[in-house]
Parts: structure tokens; sequence; C-alpha cells
């Protein structure tokens, strides 16, 4: 189905961009500014909305919307169209991006009150929108591309929006050099998709003469589950060449680090783009390759690995902040591992329903930081807070109810999705790939982190709203400056403020999204829950999403016999427009037996437990000592970026002071063109005395060069003219 | 005992030869100006003694023109030469070795 309205929505942001930029930098009128931007916004947002449930909507029919803008570059076989489409994933995604990103821009408006470049700022983050919407409606790898680099590129400058300050540029750069690595895996695989299959469209689409590489591969066979696959040029090699971009976008191991530094830029900068919505990117990324991972064993257990000791490894480090970004951006990066171990366990609807409630929760999360920080006069430190639930109701309610959806606890959105993950992880061992042992150590790190979880974020809420106010107190270590980045340039001596709740503009945001973090769960509630209390509630995320996603082949672990691979569900039945995989297997009752609905039922409840152990775990170690001294490797993150700088940094740094710069540059090259200019100037030393203004020495040369003429027309006679040219 | 051609050439070729010699070892120039016109001098004495020996009158034609060419150049060359010696006070052309007056 075409349908142009879809273009809207990704062009309706970069009209507000554009007016922004070129009009609002001239009337400087807050009011006219954010009016354009949110209005732009919310122009994609009803559109996106319109186009996903009307009937016939993306998100109501197995056939994609189409929207064929222009063939973009058309050589030979390659083709890459300006297409969008938006199918039933793509569809999910521009909604809850559209809708989180249009409450994050009215919070801005009111968090950016009196900033100097107002107009700058929400040019980029509307800006950023398009690119966000371009990336997740293109309908080709290309595309895509384009859209991942445009968001790239908004990240680096939002990132460094407090251009006066040096850290926030150096934050700037690191993000977008630490992409720039994953970005190069992510091209080699758009090639080496090219080069496999002829195509890098995700759809069929007759109209226009186009393949979906996606079905292409979804015909091969599945790769063997063997490290030798990865370097092999075969869909194992693909899909960990797309993990490596994912990696660099969605920060995961070893290419998180951007992350934390990231939280230089603004707040609403880092709820927009570095939690809810391009960090997922790569998810998003994974899941739209759903058919190419599930061809390639070795690649899902690479991600689920990466994943898991992602989660662990961010939700240690996040247990031992101080600032109280730091914590929200290392709870990022956990969270983010966690939805890629789903990817790598096969469970790819929960890594895009943890995708959704994340969205919620953090996005909340961290405007809730942002209303903190405003409220507390910029301050970042949560060493400096305390009590703060008496000054600002509203903020401590809306993140109550954050803290309880990321901690796990029943009803609240984080529950379900996580739930949803644990559970796969478990249940993948004994249904799919990899083997049990490896799927019950992965569901035991998955629960680690969820404990940790429940505990850094009890200690962050505990830290900021509880407790003793200990931002009256003079801070004697204030002088030393150690606490890096703050939020914003003018923190004024911190002379005594009383702490004041946020104006209605950034307080509106919060309920709203403290509202769909209560609720947002209901959407994809498993049937084994739904079932214990009586009711029968519709799986609508699995429902929805389900025929997009390939399948896992089930069978291949070590020593079964199966050679072919056995499908979980139906094998994908190829059709027009639609990706390839349409399961018709939709009775909640056939896909679940009785013993598995018991083992669900019992890992919620164990997960239930844990969160609420984390819970009552921090309560008890930070409540009365909030500010307890953390292990110094923790607090240092540990060390990884000293790490980074000694083992890459400083030697590139090195290298290419005294060998490309000191050797290469100033010995081959500069010594080059200074031999050239000495041959020059010893030439002309010598030549010079020709022409040395005598007129007697220019007659006698005159006259020698007559001579010689002469005379050898007089030797060898006239003759010899045959000799010239 | 009659002239002969040879005769001519060789004493062409004598006057040729002070001229340029004296060009290049004159300092003075308007004794290097002088041997410029005893070298033009020299070259008309060929072309009218092969004028003779062949019976055509080509070669004088030829002395005609290098004649006239010659009074035009003593004409400009005198001129500069009076611009240099106002300029420099010298007619040493080892003096006027820059280009700028």
């Amino acid at each position: 189905m075409e349908n142009n309205l879809l273009s809207l929505i990704i062009f309706a942001p970069l009209a507000g961009a554009a007016i922004n930029w070129f009009l609002g930098r001239r009337l400087r009128d807050e009011r006219f500014i954010g009016v354009v931007a949110c209005g732009a916004v919310a122009v994609s947002t009803v559109v996106a909305f319109y186009l996903a449930f009307k009937s016939g909507g993306a998100l109501r029919s197995t056939e994609p919307v189409f929207d064929h803008l222009w063939t973009w570059i058309h050589v030979g076989k390659f083709r890459a169209d300006f297409g969008l489409a938006m199918d039933r994933l793509s569809g999910t995604y521009a909604l809850f991006v559209t809708f989180v990103g249009f409450l994050i821009h009215v919070f801005a408006v009111g968090y950016m009150h009196k900033d100097e470049g107002f107009y700058r700022f929400f040019a980029f983050l509307n800006l950023f929108m398009f690119a966000m919407l371009t990336l997740v409606l293109a309908d080709n790898f290309l595309l895509m591309f384009v859209g991942w680099e445009g968001v790239g590129l908004c990240s680096y400058l939002l990132i460094g929006y407090y251009i006066d300050r040096k850290e926030a540029g150096d934050a700037a750069k690191k993000a977008f050099i630490t992409n720039r690595v994953g970005d190069w895996g992510f091209v080699m695989g758009i090639m080496l998709t090219f080069f496999l299959t002829g195509s890098i469209s995700f759809f069929n689409k007759p109209a226009h003469g186009v393949t979906s590489a996606l079905q292409t591969i979804a015909a091969l066979s599945v790769d063997p589950f063997t490290a030798h696959a990865i370097v092999a040029g075969g869909v194992t090699s693909i899909a960990i060449l797309l993990f490596i971009g994912a990696a660099g976008k969605s920060a995961q191991i070893p290419l998180y680090v951007w992350l934390p530094d990231a939280m230089a830029g603004p707040t609403p900068v880092s709820a927009l783009i570095h939690a809810a919505t391009m960090v997922t990117a790569g998810v998003y990324m994974i899941v739209r390759c759903s058919a190419i991972y599930t061809h390639a064993p070795t690649a899902m257990f690479v991600v689920a690995v990466i994943g898991a000791a992602t989660a662990l490894f961010a939700a240690t480090i996040g247990i031992a902040q101080n600032d109280i970004k730091k914590v929200l951006a290392y709870s990022t990066i956990s969270q983010l591992g966690y939805m890629f171990l789903a990817c790598g366990m096969g469970a790819f609807v929960a890594a895009i329903f943890h995708v959704i409630t994340h969205a919620f929760f953090k996005a909340l999360l961290f405007l809730g930081s942002g209303s903190v920080i405003h409220g507390m006069h910029h301050e970042q430190d949560m060493r400096r807070m305390g009590g703060l639930k008496k000054y600002m109701p509203i903020t401590f309610a809306t993140m109550l109810t954050g803290w309880l959806a990321i901690s796990g606890i029943p009803i609240f959105a984080g529950f379900f999705s996580k739930d949803e993950i644990l559970w796969r992880t478990w249940s993948a061992g004994l249904f799919t790939l990899p083997s049990p042992p490896w799927s019950n150590a992965l569901w035991f790190v998955g629960a680690l982190t969820a404990l940790l979880t429940a505990v850094y974020m009890t200690r962050m809420m505990v830290m900021t709203f509880w407790g003793t106010e200990r931002f009256r107190e003079k801070h004697l270590d204030h002088a030393a400056g150690a606490q890096g980045i703050h939020d914003d340039a003018h923190h004024d001596d911190h002379a005594v403020h009383e702490p004041h709740e946020s104006p209605w503009l950034m307080t509106v945001p919060l309920i709203v999204l403290a509202i769909l973090s209560t609720i947002g769960g209901f959407i994809g509630v498993p049937y084994a829950l739904g079932s214990l209390v009586g009711l029968h509630p519709t799986n609508y995320i699995e429902q929805t999403l389900d025929p997009v996603i390939a399948k896992l082949p089930v069978g291949k672990t070590e020593g079964a016999p199966a050679a072919e691979p056995v499908w979980l569900s139906q094998p994908p039945q190829p059709t027009d427009g639609a990706p390839a995989f349409v399961s018709l297997d939709e009775s909640p009752e056939g896909a679940h037996s009785a013993e598995e609905i018991r083992a669900e039922r019992l890992l919620a409840l164990v997960s239930v437990a844990i969160g609420a152990f984390g819970i009552v775990l921090g309560w008890i170690i930070f409540q009365r000592r909030p500010l307890l001294a953390m292990p110094r490797i923790l607090e240092n993150k540990y060390y990884v970026d000293e790490i980074y700088d000694a083992v890459l940094i400083n030697p590139i740094n090195a290298g290419s002071r005294e060998g490309l710069w000191k050797i290469f540059d100033v010995g081959v090259i500069d010594g080059f063109l200074h031999a050239i200019g000495e041959v020059v100037i010893d030439g002309g030393r010598v030549i010079r005395h020709l022409q040395g203004g005598f007129v007697r020495a220019y007659a006698a040369i005159i006259l020698l060069g007559a001579v010689a003429v002469i005379g050898f027309f007089a030797y060898f006679g006239v003759h010899a003219m045959h000799f010239l040219p | 005992m009659e002239p002969q051609l040879s005769w001519y050439l060789a004493l062409s070729a004598v006057l040729f030869t002070i001229g340029a010699a004296g060009v290049i070892i004159k300092r003075n120039v308007i004794q290097m100006f002088m041997c410029i016109e005893l070298m033009l001098n020299a070259v008309n004495l060929t072309f009218i003694a092969f004028s003779s020996f062949f019976q055509d009158v080509t070669g004088q034609l030829f002395v005609f023109i290098v004649m006239t060419v010659a009074a035009a150049e003593a004409a400009v060359g005198l001129g500069i030469i009076i611009a240099i010696f106002r300029n420099r006070e010298s007619l040493d052309v080892d003096d006027a070795s820059i280009l700028k007056l």
C-alpha cells in the first residue's frame, strides 16, 4: 500500500529544524521556537498514529505502508531507493519515538528556559527526530545508514551543545569517534549483504522490481555453529559486522565508553537520544535483520554473551556513581545489554518490548533527574541532595513509578518486559540454541543484573529524595571540582538555594510518562501471567510483532541429529510486500504447554523476589548511610577509560606524534619538498651568473653562440640539418 | 694584379673580427657603438663584393637596406646613450649592469 503521508512523518521535523535555524535565530522568541519544535514533532506523532491504526494501517495488516519517494542510486544491480516503509516493527518504533520525543520536546521548552542557544538546541533536536525517523522508516540498508549517521551527527552536536565547555566538546568527539568504529562494521555488513544477495532492501517491492535481501537470506541454509563461521564471509559474518555497528550505536562492550561521557549534554538530550531512542537503534537494526541472525547461531551466541556481559558490567559501575546522570547512563547501558541478551536468545519481541517500556521509564527517570537538577540550580552530585521529596512532590512521585518500573515490581511496565527477557533466556536452552548450561548461566547473569539494578536505583532514590537535606551544607571539597561533568555552565558557588518544584511544562511530561511507565507493560502480558489472575489478556506486542520476525530454527545444538533446521513455527513463507515471515500460530493455548506455563510462573515469581530483595537491600544499606563509600574500582569504572588510554589512545597519539609527524611528515613529506626547493636554489645559484647584467658578457655569449652554429654547419655541411627535428 | 674576390672577403673578415672583438673588449659605450658599425660595414663589403662577382644587383640592394637600418639604429642608440649618461654620469657599460635606472 502506498501512502504519501508517510514522508510527512520525517519531513515535518526537518521543516521544524529549518524554521528554527533560519527564522528562530533571528526572532529569539522562546514561545515561537518552542511551538515550532513541538508542533513539528506533534505532526509526526499524529501522522504516525493515524497510519499505524487506521483501518488497513501498518499495525493492523500484514502489508507494510510504503512511500517510494525517488530512486536514489541505481548502478548496475545495485539499487537504493529513497523509500519509506512502515510495517509492524517500524510502525511500533515510530509510535514510541514520536510520542516520547514529543513529551521530551515539551519538557525541554521548560528546561532550556533562558538558555543562550535556545533556537540552536531545538533546531538540532528536530533534526535528530528527522534522522531517527529516517533510520526507523527506511526501507533499505543504505537509507537506514543515512539516518544512522544523521542521529550520530545530531548526538555529536547536542552532546557538545555547551560549546564553551571543553569536557562537552571532548565527550562529543569521543561519542563520534567511537561510533565510527561501529559504523565501519555496519557499512561492511551492508556491502557483504549486497555481495551475497544482490539487494539491500528490507522488503519486496514488485512494483519497483526490488526483492528483499532478508528474504533471500531466509531461504539459505543455517550457518554452522562454529567460530570459523564468523570469518567465513557468509551470513554469520554479516551478522557479526552488523552487530559491531549495533554495539557502537547502542553502547555495548567494548564500544560503550562514549555513553557515560555523553551526559555532558543537556538532560533532555540524554533522555531523548541517550536513553529512549537513538541508543536503541542497534536493537532495532538487529530485530529488523532477525532473518540474518536466526541463520547465524554463532552471531546469536556472541550477541547474547556481549549483551549479558554489558548488562552486568554496567550495573556494577552504576552502583558506585555519585552523579545522578551517570547512574542513569550506566543503567541505560545495562538495560541495553538486556535487550541484546534477548536478541541473542532469539526473543526479538521481548527485546522490542523492553525497548518500549525502557523508553518510557528511562525517559521518565532522565527527565525526573533533569527536573531535580533544574530544581537544585544545576547541581548533579547526589551527595549534595537528600530530602528532596518535600520540595519536589511531583518529581518525586513520578520518579517513584520509574524506580519501581526499572526494578521490576509487578504491574509496572519494566516488570513485564524484563521478566519476559529472563524467561526467554532461561527457556531458550530448553527449546533452541544455545545449549542449556549456557542459557542458564546467561539467565543467572541477567538475574544478578536485575538485583543490582534494583539496588543502585534504590540508592539513587534514597540519596536524592530521602534522608537529611545535604544541600545546605557548605562543601569544602567543592574546590577540588572533582565531579567532572556538570550539566550547566553557571553554577554559582552554591550559595544556598531552596530547591523548588519545576514548572508545569516540565511536570506534565513527567506525569504522562509516569502513567505510561505504570500501565505500559499491559501491552505485553504473557499468557502464563494473565491466566494466573483469571484473565485472558491479549499479548498485543507479541501478536503485532510476531508476523514480521524470523523464527529460530531448533535442533542444531551440538550432537543433535537434525541436520535440517526445524522451525519452531511455520518456515518462512515468501509473500509480496511483507517480510517473509508470517506465523499463523496465534492461539495462545496451542503454543503453551502446561509445564511451560508452570515454569514461566515460577521464574516470574523469582524475578519479582529478586527485584523486591534488591529494593530492600538497597534501602537497608543506603537509608542510614547514603554517603557510604563505594569500592574505588567501581567508582572509577574499572579504569576502562584509563585502559583505553593506555592501550589505544596513547599508542596512537605517540605513533602519530613520533612516527607520522616527526618521521613521516617532517622527514618524508617535508624532506621531499625541501629537496625540490634546494635543487632549484642550487641550480639557480649557478645559472644566475649567466644573467650578470653585463652587456659585454651578453655580447660575448651571442658571439660564441653564432660561432658555434656556424662552425657546426661549416664542419658537418648544410646537410647535417637532418639531425635536427 | 687584379683584385680578387678573396681579397675583399679577407678584408671583410678582418674588419668584422676587429668589430666583434671591440664590442666585447671596449667598455666605452660610444666605442662599442662604433665597433657595431664596423661589423655592419664589414658585412656590407661582403655584399658588394659578391654583387660585383656574380654580376647581380641584389647584393647592392641589401647594402642600402643595411645602411638605412644602421642609420635608424644609430639614432635610437645614441638617444639611449644620452639617457644613460644623464642618469649615471658615465659611459661605462659595466656601470649599467642593473636594469632599473
